[in-house]
């Protein structure tokens, strides 16, 4: 790559240019940096102003009112727990369509994208649809005394329905370029398919399948539409973080009150949580395979 | 790397455990079987639920569905905010891709994780964003209201939450592409005396397209079935601000679930031809990479 041996003199004499250069990069990154600020910045400042200009009084107003704690703690748990379990099934999802060659590979690998399409509210009437109490499964189900739709079971089924993508196209263009000669002279040297997942190709994968268990903490964490119908938004039960804080917001529809301020407070706790995870994944995915090689 | 290895294991180990015997098969087969379980009870199984329950009160109920006036609307609605929002993010998008691929400034990764912001804050927070600055006390609030412009409880609101919410699509698309293509045909371009605006429509352009197209459905995806933000900016008044899933919600909350499932089949069914859209994209996108 001689990129100085191009001589970029461009016919007619005019001045010099080479794209990306600096010349003319000042509009073209005034507009990035304003559209950015504009529709990201702003809103986000908004909200710290709002939530918390008046001191620490309307998160510890949000957090006295009903319900306000279970709700975040229920929020937290699920999340955990999303990133976790799809932090495992994504992986295994990911290594089967990479390493495996099955009839109906490349449906699978659809059928995985999934969640990406579909909206989240729509996956959520979905999961009432088949395991809701008056499905033929939710009841069936519910008479042997599991409930899933309207408990904590639904709303970890919604999470991890709208999650697994992440972790499976995180770790699957890292497996893609993981030489399968590495695992073959590990098995060749005598060891077992599961040592050989263990101590070759887990290191390998591990920034990326952490990146993308992050991203679904992240998702998990605010997760609405995917939520609201499934979990019948029972305060102290069923009631997650985001729900409440729609809640705050239009006190009309359903029981909390405390209006814009107190769910700012609520917000900013949240939003801080999910930019400090973004901020890791940047971190880790900027050492392997990220979207933004610099 | 030249040598291939030999798939030989060394004569002293026991032959049960060469490639191709029955424990061997085996292993994989129990993988494939957890993976595929698992894919159905989460996504396979719940699809089919809906479509069952969508078409089991007949033909003539979907019918019925579709000629009911705040059905028409919710979906006009909400294709009128896909349009706009899919024109915007795809035109600033590549803005910022282009200056997140090639330019280099200081706080480029802060930038990077800005653009990801998105994808990570609760569609619920952005919806409070928006009232807390279009909103009564809001900051913009006066601005608007002077010169008579409805932003909250109104589309303009509604427009803006879904822009936000689906702005890393394209950039996070775009910006691998731009990097393995390089500058080379670019400088090619220019020096052969193509304009700018040449350069950019006849050279990056198309080699830009499948990751491009990629990002842009994507966004469609995200801004169709967009719900905790526009619920809580457009106050889901029926007729007028009301969306496709927001009808979805106020169906199941006055329960009729008929309506509802059937109105979400066709999100559903919408998004299933987005996505094979997208499948199609990401494959020629990843060779247009390679």
């Amino acid at each position: 790559m001689a990129e100085a041996a191009i001589q970029t003199q461009r016919p007619g004499g005019r001045a010099r240019f080479r794209p990306g250069a600096a010349a003319g990069r000042w509009p073209l990154r005034g507009v990035a940096l304003v559209y950015l600020a504009l529709f990201i910045l702003l809103p986000v400042a908004a909200i710290i102003q709002r939530g918390y200009g008046t001191g620490l009084g309307n998160l510890t107003g949000a957090l006295s009112s009903f319900g306000a704690w279970n709700a975040i703690k229920l929020t937290l748990i699920m999340a955990v727990l999303t990133a976790i379990i799809n932090g495992a099934f994504g992986t295994l999802l990911a290594y089967v369509l990479v390493r495996f060659r099955f009839p109906g590979r490349s449906l699978l690998s659809t059928v995985v994208d999934l969640p990406f399409a579909i909206p989240t509210l729509v996956a959520g009437v979905m999961l009432v649809a088949l395991y809701g109490p008056s499905s033929a499964v939710g009841g069936w189900l519910e008479k042997h005394g599991i409930q899933i739709v309207f408990a904590p079971p639904g709303i970890l089924l919604a999470l991890l329905f709208v999650t697994l993508p992440l972790v499976v196209r995180s770790v699957q263009p890292v497996l893609l370029e993981l030489d399968p000669a590495e695992e073959e002279a590990a098995r060749v040297l005598g060891a077992g398919r599961w040592t050989t997942f263990r101590r070759v190709v887990f290191p390998a994968l591990r920034p990326a399948i952490t990146a993308g268990s992050l991203q679904a903490l992240a998702r998990a964490l605010g997760e609405f539409g995917a939520i609201v119908i499934v979990s019948g938004n029972i305060p102290n039960k069923t009631l997650t973080a985001p729900v409440l804080i729609s809640q705050l917001i239009n006190p009309t529809s359903y029981g909390a009150s405390g209006g814009p301020d107190q769910a700012a407070a609520v917000s900013a706790l949240l939003f801080g949580l999910a930019f400090v995870i973004v901020l890791i994944t940047e971190k880790i995915s900027s050492r392997g395979s990220g979207w933004l090689k610099s | 790397m030249t040598a291939t290895p030999t798939r030989q294991r060394p004569a002293s180990r026991p032959a049960a455990r060469r490639p191709g015997t029955r424990r061997q098969r085996l292993v994989p087969g129990i993988l494939l079987a957890v993976a595929l379980g698992y894919v159905l009870i989460l996504l396979i199984g719940p699809l089919g639920g809906i479509i069952y329950y969508a078409f089991k009160s007949g033909i003539s109920a979907i019918g019925q569905t579709f000629t009911q006036p705040d059905v028409q609307h919710a979906l006009y609605l909400t294709f009128i905010i896909m349009l706009i929002t899919v024109v915007v993010n795809t035109v600033f998008g590549i803005i910022v891709a282009l200056v997140l691929a090639r330019d280099k400034f200081p706080g480029k990764r802060l930038v990077s994780a800005l653009v990801d912001l998105p994808l990570a804050v609760s569609p619920v927070i952005v919806g409070l964003m928006a009232v807390l600055l279009f909103g009564r006390g809001g900051w913009f609030e006066p601005f608007f209201a002077a010169r008579g412009i409805q932003v909250i409880f109104a589309v303009p609101s509604m427009v803006l939450v879904t822009i936000f919410i689906s702005i890393p699509f394209v950039i996070r698309e775009v910006v691998p592409v731009l990097q393995e293509l390089g500058l080379e045909e670019e400088q090619a371009a220019w020096t052969l005396g193509a304009s700018k605006a040449q350069t950019f429509f006849r050279v990056t352009l198309p080699n830009i397209r499948w990751g491009l197209l990629y990002g842009i459905a994507l966004s469609a995806a995200r801004a169709i079935g967009e719900v905790g933000a526009v619920l809580i900016v457009s106050g889901a008044i029926q007729g007028q601000t009301e969306t496709a899933t927001l009808f979805i919600l106020r169906a199941f909350d006055q329960f009729q679930d008929q309506q509802g499932y059937i109105v979400a089949l066709t999100l559903a069914a919408f998004s299933i031809l987005l996505l094979i859209g997208i499948e199609t994209f990401k494959r020629k996108r990843t060779r247009e990479a390679r």
